[in-house]
């Protein structure tokens, strides 16, 4: 099984964020980089797709500056085989990171491509299912659930209210879903190990896309709040609040 | 005239109620950009609710039809839209389920950016601007939109449905040829509550505070006492198994924005605030005076949720009933 995961570096979810002076951007100083939580799904179900299998390879794409190769050795130290960074600053439009991934994938003889569903950075929700798009493959997106047989999967993705059970045949681009498995933890041999696994680095070919950022702003505040009271006899004033202040109720 | 197409969603053969909120967006951008608004709704035949979309602002409702239509079919629906999208200016989806999965497959085919999740647009210099939370809600993004058409999806509970009266005329489109390379089998129902957290107008949450599953008991009469609410969680009771990961709101699980968000027995860690902090008023119920959830909360009862959460049932059911 050829398995290729395509993994982004984003702030650490508990990082302050600052906007940078440009104001289009973070101020990335003092900023913890991670692995995107949700390619820790991609990286693990590849991992456990190839021991299922026996024999493949299991690849690592990230489309990147250059400190993105600690998060690419992060991924080899799980198990992965080798990696890729395409260096670059990944533009607003989600097209054009698909497309620069999707040039590299091509060609790669993947029988699967794994994703995260979203990146908590940008919150896009879709450089996945555009890969497949531009690669021709079936897609399914936010895979909680997925079993594999003979050259084909069904995969189980929740909607509002229920789960879709879906199925398609192989090479497919899945992007993955909390609940799918538990990722596991470089062990400290796998971290000895990442350090020899060859890691290409090359320049991405990005275009500028069609989303242009006016910028990046605070949220604005909430205006700040009010304790009601204490206990239960603060609820009369809570629901006249809610009915008469906020008029949500 | 520019065409703005709205794209409807269904369900079990009947209009989705975010549909409405599409459309209320949609709305919003026809008159600045002095546009039309088509509404399309795949589906498998007749469409219960699609001759209504009128009164919710479409000047045109194209049906598309066909037999494998009924339940969502990534690939058909897609080059359904791209091909009813090509001459429009702007092109609407909702950030749903269906909508996530559809909106960068349209956006692909068309060779066009799309911004995703947006809980604001607008009309500057005859272009569409769109706002975006990022960064898990801590910073908001502004985007203008270069190409045509303009590609977004809105965020569930961001616009409000508005009745703005519309000929809403009927409209065949068929349906183009497509390989269809994903295959949606089934669609099992959760066990519970038909409302989904994403969508509902009220969302009453708890958390590890409630000490045990069989307490959620207390949240549902709360949501059930609303009327229009469902029950929502923290990750902490998701992971212990006493709620789906359906319910669960935040980083890892769902981003809401409800009018009304009641966290009960939930600290506010930051990745539950990624979740809800962008709800409409928020109302927090916590033993623990310091717990960070009040700073974010509109209103906060410091206090024992098992005393205040059955008299605050008893209040909204009393109001409901008066009204
Ligand atoms: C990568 C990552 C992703 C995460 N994603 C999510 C996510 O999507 N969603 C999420 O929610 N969390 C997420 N978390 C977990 C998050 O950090 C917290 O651990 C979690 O939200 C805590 O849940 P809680 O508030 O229910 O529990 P606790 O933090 O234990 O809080 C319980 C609260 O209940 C109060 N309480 C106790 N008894 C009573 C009583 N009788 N009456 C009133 N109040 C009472 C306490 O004062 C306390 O504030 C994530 C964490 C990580 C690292
Ligand atoms: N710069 C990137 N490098 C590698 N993979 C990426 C990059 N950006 C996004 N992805 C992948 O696409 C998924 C969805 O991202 P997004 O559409 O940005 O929310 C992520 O979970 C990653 O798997």
């Amino acid at each position: 099984m050829r398995i290729a995961v395509c993994l982004k570096r984003v702030p650490d979810t508990t990082t302050k964020i600052v906007i940078g002076s440009d104001g289009k951007s973070i101020d990335e100083s003092g900023v913890k980089f991670v692995p995107n939580p949700y390619d820790e799904f991609a990286l693990e179900e590849a991992l456990k797709q190839k021991e299922a299998a026996g024999t493949g390879e299991a690849v690592v794409y990230c489309l990147g500056g250059d400190p993105a190769q600690e998060t690419i050795r992060t991924a080899l130290a799980m198990g992965l085989d080798r990696g890729v960074l395409l260096q670059g600053a990944p533009p607003a439009d989600g097209l054009e990171v698909a497309r620069a991934l999707a040039a590299e994938l091509q060609g790669g003889n993947y029988d699967l491509i794994l994703f995260g569903k979203l990146a908590v950075d940008d919150y896009n929700h879709q450089v996945g299912v555009m890969v497949a798009e531009l690669l021709g493959l079936p897609c399914v997106t936010s895979v909680a659930h997925l079993t594999i047989a003979n050259g084909a999967l069904e995969a189980e993705r929740e909607i509002e209210g229920g789960l879709e059970v879906v199925t398609c045949s192989l090479p497919a681009v899945l992007t993955c879903d909390k609940g799918l498995n538990t990722p596991r933890l470089p062990s400290l041999k796998g971290i000895m190990a990442a350090k020899k696994k060859p890691l290409e680095a090359k320049p991405a070919s990005l275009g500028s896309g069609t989303l242009s950022v006016l910028g990046l702003l605070s949220p604005p505040e909430r205006k700040p709040g009010q304790i009601v009271g204490e206990g239960p006899d603060a609820v009369p004033v809570l629901v006249r609040l809610l009915r008469e202040e906020a008029k949500v109720i | 005239m520019p065409t703005i197409l709205a794209v409807m969603e269904q369900r079990d053969g009947g209009v989705r109620k975010v549909s409405h909120e599409v459309l209320a967006a949609a709305r919003g951008l026809a008159e600045p950009l002095s546009a039309s608004v088509d509404a399309i709704v795949c589906g498998a035949g007749a469409v219960a609710g699609s001759d209504g979309l009128g009164r919710f602002g479409a000047d045109r409702v194209l049906t598309a039809s066909y037999p494998d239509f009924g339940l969502y079919n990534p690939d058909g629906y897609a080059a359904t839209i791209a091909e009813a999208a090509r001459d429009a200016a702007v092109l609407v989806f909702a950030a749903t389920a269906t909508g996530r999965d559809l909106a960068p497959r349209v956006a692909a085919r068309l060779g066009l950016g799309l911004a995703s999740d947006v809980t604001e647009l607008a009309v500057e210099g005859g272009k569409v601007t769109a706002t975006r939370p990022v960064y898990a809600g801590k910073a908001l993004l502004r985007v203008r939109l270069e190409g045509s058409p303009a590609i977004v999806s809105v965020r569930p509970n961001t616009v409000q449905p508005v009745e703005a009266p519309r000929p809403g005329t009927g409209v065949t489109f068929a349906v183009p040829a497509f390989s269809q390379r994903v295959t949606v089998q089934a669609v099992k129902a959760a066990p519970t509550a038909a409302l989904d957290v994403a969508e509902a107008p009220i969302v009453v949450s708890g958390g590890r505070g409630l000490k045990d599953p069989k307490h959620f008991v207390l949240l549902e009469e709360l949501a059930a006492a609303f009327g229009n609410a469902a029950v929502g969680a923290s990750r902490a009771v998701v992971d212990a198994g006493w709620r789906d990961h359906g319910a669960q709101v935040g980083q890892t699980g769902k981003t809401v924005s409800p009018s009304l968000y009641v966290a009960v027995g939930i600290s506010g860690a930051i990745q539950h605030l990624a979740g809800m902090r962008t709800a409409k008023t928020i109302v927090a119920i916590n033993r623990d005076k310091d717990a960070p959830i009040f700073k974010v909360a509109d209103y906060g009862i410091v206090g024992d949720l098992f005393e205040i959460v059955p008299r605050l049932t008893a209040e909204v059911r009393r109001l409901r009933g008066d009204a």
